[in-house]
């Protein structure tokens, strides 16, 4: 589903030079299969999920999706490859303040194909028990119930792959607990193929597979260079 | 869920910001109606109130322009006057001889037809006399034809009407020569009604009184002409009064009417014809076709000038009140330049909180030109509603005022009353607006995702 080769991320530094964060000789992920990616702060983490959501550029090397060269595409295309095939958790979930948890949940599919499937957005919202809050603005939900919200949009656009990024690490255990299970059990329920980046163990132990990111990446720094 | 609707979330959100950057477009906008407006009723009530059926205005030599304005509109400086001989010139020689007999003079002035009498064949001209005040207003001495001929209203087509009695006579047992009849607004400002006595002043508001009254016989229905600002007398009493008789010459020829011996001991003896002057004369001629080769004839003349009240009013629109028009409408432009510089500064202020949110949905797969739509569309928003609101406010403005514009100008102006110019006004500010957007629209269309999703 998945297949990373030879993909290598520099940043230009402030002072010149260039510094390498990330340098991925082979990453693979199979459809369905749930995959934890553990790691430091800072080792560069985030910076594979932008890449594999097409939101940053690679330097070199190669990401295919489903078959789909993500390198080569046009920024159009990553934008419209990443509303029909991606959906993404944020570990400040990033819920947009003027828009209720229903519409937020919409707005998960409305740059996709461009249609609205509002019983969707309702139905999932229901799953991830917040039905009777659909018309709540973010800043009236706890954060646990934001992050409920975040988990419902990304899986509104159908996405093939799931990325998500430290999706507990703000939420009280209690609610990390919950937070865990619906991302699991929803992306085996729908098919769904995902990564999850974390720094807890506790987190990567629940998951089929779990990598550390020092494995995968020849440029881990254990000083945490990346972001 | 579509752009437009996520813009209208934003503006929603950012509620006082939106009201407030809206707020200054609605009140440029509103400016803007406002003298468009202003300048549409001004110019519609200066072109209606040439028009009263007449077609030329006669005075002494000078400036047309405040001939016109001075006998049409009763404004600007009281002019020269011109020899009652001069008004007699458009009558034929029967007319004048029955002038000659019924006021005393020249019988020799009866012996001829007067140099215009050949263009009045159905036409007529009616004289007035100016100088003396009733208060603030202006009294007009005139013959009672003045409300027999002439016609009012935008096609001046209506004859004037009476709130209250009737037109003056030229003479009765009852009044003698001195009865009045007052504009509908001189009626009211100076509470005054029929059967009430109406003293003027010579000369300015603030001058002395003639001591003679003229009993006020009728009030005028409210025309929206300058007519409702005038008090009209009998030209033959305003004669009669104190200091209106011109020194007769030495050379002059008079030859007194019969009704000068047979008159009583309190009967007034009317003036002769050398010792009456009129300060215009209203015209209008028979065939309207000979109307130019009239002017030429009497701006021929030695003395007098004729102009016609509408090219006149025309050229002051043309070259003065447009002008200012114009400058004012200039400075309420600018106003919405700097609405329109406000909305720019209101969004771009808020792209540093929203770059995150920009962030989020290019993260969703929002492509770069949906967000620059989505501030566009902000700025489209701000400027439908700044404009709608506007132009709503303005035209309330203006009828609420309507009762007021049409009791001073005859203007009738309801709610949708709108000029050409308001057709170009809202595309003008939404243009203006979207120009605004493009600043912040580029800014979104800049915002990096990686960067602004990490920080």
């Amino acid at each position: 589903m998945l297949a990373i080769e030879n993909l290598i991320k520099r940043f230009d530094q402030p002072g010149g030079g260039e510094l390498t964060v990330l340098d991925v000789p082979q990453f693979d992920i199979a459809e369905g299969e749930q995959v934890a990616l553990i790691g430091q702060s800072g080792g560069g983490k985030t910076t594979l999920l932008h890449l594999i959501a097409g939101m940053l550029t690679a330097t070199s090397g190669s990401i295919r999706i489903n078959n789909l060269e993500l390198t080569r595409l046009s920024e159009q295309g990553r934008d419209r490859f990443r509303a029909g095939t991606i959906g993404y958790v944020f570990q400040t979930f990033n819920l947009l303040p003027a828009f209720s948890a229903l519409e937020n949940v919409k707005l998960g599919m409305s740059f996709g194909n461009g249609s609205v499937d509002a019983a969707r957005a309702s139905d999932l919202l229901d799953r991830v028990g917040l039905s009777d809050r659909a018309h709540y603005r973010p800043n009236q939900l706890s954060v646990g119930q934001q992050q409920r919200v975040a988990i419902a949009r990304a899986l509104a656009g159908r996405p093939k792959l799931l990325l998500a990024d430290e999706p507990t690490a703000n939420v009280d255990p209690a609610s990390a607990d919950t937070v865990l299970n619906l991302i699991i059990d929803s992306c085996r329920d729908e098919n769904i193929s995902l990564l999850m980046v974390t720094h807890s163990m506790d987190v990567a132990q629940r998951f089929q597979r779990c990598d550390k990111l020092e494995d995968i990446n020849r440029a881990f720094s254990p000083l945490g260079a990346g972001t | 869920m579509s752009l437009l609707f996520i813009a209208w979330r934003n503006f929603r959100y950012r509620a006082l910001s939106s009201f407030l950057t809206t707020l200054s477009l609605t009140l440029g906008v509103g400016l803007v109606v406002l003298v468009m407006s202003v300048y549409g009723i001004i110019s519609e009530a200066f072109v209606r109130n040439a028009s009263v059926g007449y077609n030329l205005v006669v005075g002494p030599k000078g400036s047309t322009l405040q001939l016109t304005l001075n006998a049409v509109y009763y404004l600007s400086q009281p002019i020269e006057n011109l020899p009652y001989t001069e008004y007699m010139e458009f009558y034929p020689k029967e007319k004048r001889a029955e002038m000659v007999r019924t006021f005393g003079g020249d019988p020799a002035l009866g012996e001829r037809d007067g140099v215009y009498a050949g263009f009045m064949t159905d036409g007529y001209a009616i004289p007035l006399a100016l100088g003396d005040y009733f208060g603030e207003f202006r009294v007009v001495g005139t013959t009672p034809d003045f409300f027999e001929l002439l016609k009012h209203g935008p096609d001046a087509d209506q004859p004037f009407t009476f709130e209250e009695g009737r037109n003056f006579e030229f003479h009765n047992e009852e009044n003698s020569y001195f009865e009045c009849v007052l504009g509908s607004r001189v009626a009211a400002q100076m509470g005054m009604r029929v059967g009430d006595v109406m003293n003027p002043t010579h000369g300015d508001p603030e001058g002395k009184g003639h001591g003679q009254g003229f009993q006020i016989v009728g009030v005028l229905d409210p025309t929206g002409t300058p007519n409702d600002r005038a008090a009209f007398v009998n030209l033959e009493g305003f004669y009669l009064l104190e200091g209106h008789a011109k020194p007769i010459p030495d050379d002059a020829v008079i030859v007194l009417p019969e009704s000068a011996e047979t008159a009583g001991p309190d009967e007034p003896l009317l003036l002769t014809i050398p010792e009456r002057e009129v300060t215009s004369i209203l015209v209008r001629n028979g065939n309207l076709m000979m109307a130019p080769l009239l002017q030429n004839r009497i701006k021929e003349s030695v003395r007098a000038e004729a102009a016609t009240p509408i090219g006149e009013i025309n050229k002051l629109m043309t070259m003065i009140v447009g002008p200012l028009m114009q400058a004012l409408l200039a400075i309420t432009l600018i106003t919405c330049v700097v609405a329109a510089v406000g909305v720019l500064v209101a969004i771009y202020n808020s792209m540093n909180d929203r770059k995150r949110d920009i962030a989020v949905m290019r993260a969703l797969g929002a492509r770069r030109g949906s967000v620059t739509w989505i501030i566009l569309f902000e700025s489209l928003i701000i400027a439908l509603v700044g404009g709608i609101a506007g132009w709503v406010l303005a035209h309330l403005g203006i009828l609420a005022a309507s009762p007021l514009i049409e009791a001073r100008t005859g203007v009738q102006v309801g709610f949708f009353s709108m000029s050409t110019y308001e057709l170009y006004l809202l595309p003008l500010v939404i243009g203006l607006s979207l120009l605004a957007g493009i600043v912040p629209a580029a800014s979104a269309y800049r915002t990096d995702v990686g960067t602004n999703l990490s920080a």
